[in-house]
């Protein structure tokens, strides 16, 4: 069977097992609609959160982009897991125990104001419309690569099939797709990941042969890797370029940010106990775990291989290079998508692949006869070539077709979700019309969901930049506005109304009008961005990814300091408080 | 309604909690923060096997120890929730 037959035919058949889940699991209650009736075992929870969590950009990109960043991609793989540490030890625990349907509705109980859930859904849905055009844009790229359709053609399918099961499964239809989904990228991203380790390294063990000898050259792979890229001018694999204060700060961003994503937060909303809360958080976390400490190995491998491939001997030797013409098959493939691009620069038939930005190498360069860096390799490439480049079956690569669209499909399916439940259940049952029937509301939460995706696939469409760096402010904003209003109405019982509100905005306004400056986000039409985006410009020389800590620390700081220049939160808000803090429920009628 | 139904015994569990909690973030701040970013040069100077151990915790060795931390709260907890009676049926 040819390989575009056979990816037909396995996405074709993911597709109808995730649809055909929806129709079994349908939401008859706003209850399954919104937290799939609170009945969801940990573990399922554990993989479903897990595939929420894990989007195109972590599946597709991540490993290519590490193998380009070396030491500095740290920062995605600690900064996208250490967030559960943060969700599970002081926040999904309170807010299960807390037990209602959304994050919006937890901050407005807690801090007694329609204005404040109001800000918070406004925060939410930045948030998630943010995040939600990346996924869309993945989907579209994957069907295009994979199943030789235009991007529009994809976004359409993609948006049909989540139009399907998230409009009439809800909650608890996206869970049970999200755990079948959780399989087929897992095991569509270790599979080649273990034969391109045993070809690298004899290890078949990815976070094993990380560390291993290069089979046969008893050097170890990152020393190896060291040496080859250094030798090419590109900066060593294992040191950092960026400044310690910029990697820390992008780590806590995407860290705090990950625990106030409301899409991620509403998961934990689904399990049955406050403590199925808690070791749901760890079942996550072990699966999200499997693929991230597995990236960083793909990424390494994957760039030696690389280089191995094009520098076939001594640097600067006449005939160091690889012939043009040898190129292997899977060169040729990536050429047709635009992906990989040649240019044979110095006109001697052979690719030359270094570090032209580098002024220290340019002089070395020009005594071989190199005129310039010939190969571009775009770092999506590094995940879904693997397959070809280890010589793997075609029903490996169908597999990956398959793992990149589930893991796009089920974040955004995630993220649609909780837009539509904000509008439907925060602002049309909470502010608009609080008289609306059970059924009126289910409605409306499946007409939001509709909305939602036709707006997703219009900006995955046109989207407002490239996916991963889009993806990464949305943590900032989290990070700044949810995250420490939520944290304060768990930990500090005297934070108010009136402080509450007033950190959401400041942290809110302030990250977004950073990003905004020195990137340019939605405001392109208007001239953004003003800044020019270099370190010497930024403020304590942290980068827009990484502006979120300080716009987090903005908003502890004010929310304290006017609770505190505030009335206290009447008494049976406290008492709300002192309720969530306990995983049994004393003295019922209260909550 | 005044808060008759807290007792001291679940101000104790609370400030319980909130030591196992300060204790695990410490590990957290210490593998990832501590070990991956502050002092990743000087950690760079010890090798495991074909690591350099800064690189290893940056990339590796911090993700176990989230994975680790969490299963370790969540059982400390349990046991706690027991201890002061305050567990779900």
């Amino acid at each position: 069977m040819s390989l575009q037959a056979l990816t037909y035919l396995v996405v074709g058949a993911s597709f109808a097992l995730y649809i055909g889940i929806a129709i079994w699991s349908r939401a008859r209650t706003t209850g399954d609609f919104y937290v799939a009736g609170k009945h969801v075992s940990p573990l399922a929870n554990g993989m479903a959160t897990a595939a929420d969590w894990m989007s195109a950009a972590s599946f597709i990109s991540m490993a290519g982009l590490i193998a380009y960043l070396g030491y500095d991609g740290s920062v995605y793989l600690m900064g996208w897991t250490g967030g559960y540490v943060l969700l599970a030890l002081l926040l999904a625990p309170y807010l299960r125990k807390f037990g209602r349907f959304t994050v919006p509705e937890f901050i407005g109980d807690r801090y007694y104001s329609r204005a404040a859930r109001i800000v918070a859904v406004i925060c939410l849905i930045v948030i998630s419309f943010t995040y939600v055009a990346g996924q869309m844009r993945g989907v579209g790229i994957v069907f295009s690569k994979f199943l030789e359709v235009d991007v529009t053609w994809g976004l359409i399918i993609g948006m049909g099939v989540v139009f399907t099961y998230a409009v009439l499964g809800g909650m608890k239809g996206i869970t049970y797709t999200q755990v079948a989904q959780y399989c087929v990228l897992i095991f569509a991203y270790t599979v080649p990941a273990i034969f391109i380790a045993i070809q690298v390294t004899g290890n078949p063990v990815p976070q094993l042969a990380f560390g291993a000898d290069v089979t046969g050259s008893g050097v170890a792979l990152l020393d190896k890797l060291d040496d080859v890229v250094t030798s090419l001018g590109f900066n060593q694999y294992t040191a950092g370029t960026k400044s310690t204060i910029d990697v820390f700060c992008i780590t806590m961003a995407l860290m705090v940010g990950t625990a106030g994503l409301p899409h991620v937060i509403v998961r934990f909303f689904t399990v049955p106990r406050v403590r199925d809360a808690r070791i749901s958080a760890g079942y996550a976390l072990l699966f999200i775990a499997i693929l991230y400490t597995t990236a960083p190995a793909v990424g390494a491998m994957a760039r030696l291989n690389l280089i191995e491939t094009v520098q076939t001997g001594p640097v600067g030797a006449v005939d160091g290079n690889l012939e043009y013409a040898e190129r292997p098959d899977w060169m040729r493939t990536w050429q047709a998508t635009g992906l990989l691009e040649f240019e044979d620069l110095n006109g001697d038939g052979r690719i030359q692949y270094y570090n032209e930005a580098n002024p220290a190498f340019a002089e070395a360069a020009k005594a071989h006869g190199w005129k310039g860096n010939e190969l571009v390799v775009d770092r999506d490439i590094m995940v879904l070539a693997n397959p070809e480049i280890a010589g793997l079956p075609n029903w490996v690569i169908a597999l990956v077709a398959a793992g990149g669209i589930a893991a796009a499909l089920s974040t955004a399916a995630g993220l649609l979700l909780v837009i539509s439940a904000a509008v439907s259940h925060d602002l049309i049952k909470g502010v608009i019309r609080p008289t609306i029937s059970e059924r009126g509301e289910l409605l409306a939460g499946r007409v939001a969901a509709a909305f939602a995706i036709l707006v997703a696939g219009y900006l995955g469409f046109d989207p407002p930049g490239w996916v991963a760096q889009v993806v990464a402010f949305a943590f900032g904003l989290a990070a700044a506005s949810l995250f420490p209003a939520i944290l304060l109405g768990i930990f500090f019982k005297r934070a108010n109304r009136e402080g509450a509100i007033a950190g959401m905005l400041t942290g809110l306004v302030f990250t977004y009008g950073y990003i905004e400056y020195y990137k340019g986000l939605f405001l392109k039409w208007a001239g953004a961005p003003w800044g020019e985006n270099v370190a010497s410009n930024w403020l304590f020389g942290i980068s827009p990814e990484g502006i979120g800590v300080v716009g987090m620390c903005l908003n502890f700081a004010v929310a304290i300091a006017v609770s505190a220049m505030t009335a206290a939160p009447p008494a049976n808000v406290q008492a709300l408080v002192e309720q969530i803090r306990l995983p049994r429920t004393f003295d019922e009628g209260r909550l | 309604m005044q808060d008759s139904s807290i007792t001291s015994a679940h101000r104790a569990y609370w400030r319980a909690n909130l030591r196992l909690v300060a204790a695990c973030l410490v590990v957290w701040f210490a593998c990832s923060y501590g070990c991956g970013v502050l002092f990743v040069d000087e950690l760079n100077a010890v090798r495991i096997g074909g690591f350099q151990l800064g690189f290893w915790f940056a990339q590796q060795g911090s993700i176990y120890v989230f994975v680790a931390l969490i299963f370790f709260y969540a059982w400390r907890m349990n046991r706690l929730d027991r201890r002061f009676d305050v567990d779900e049926e």
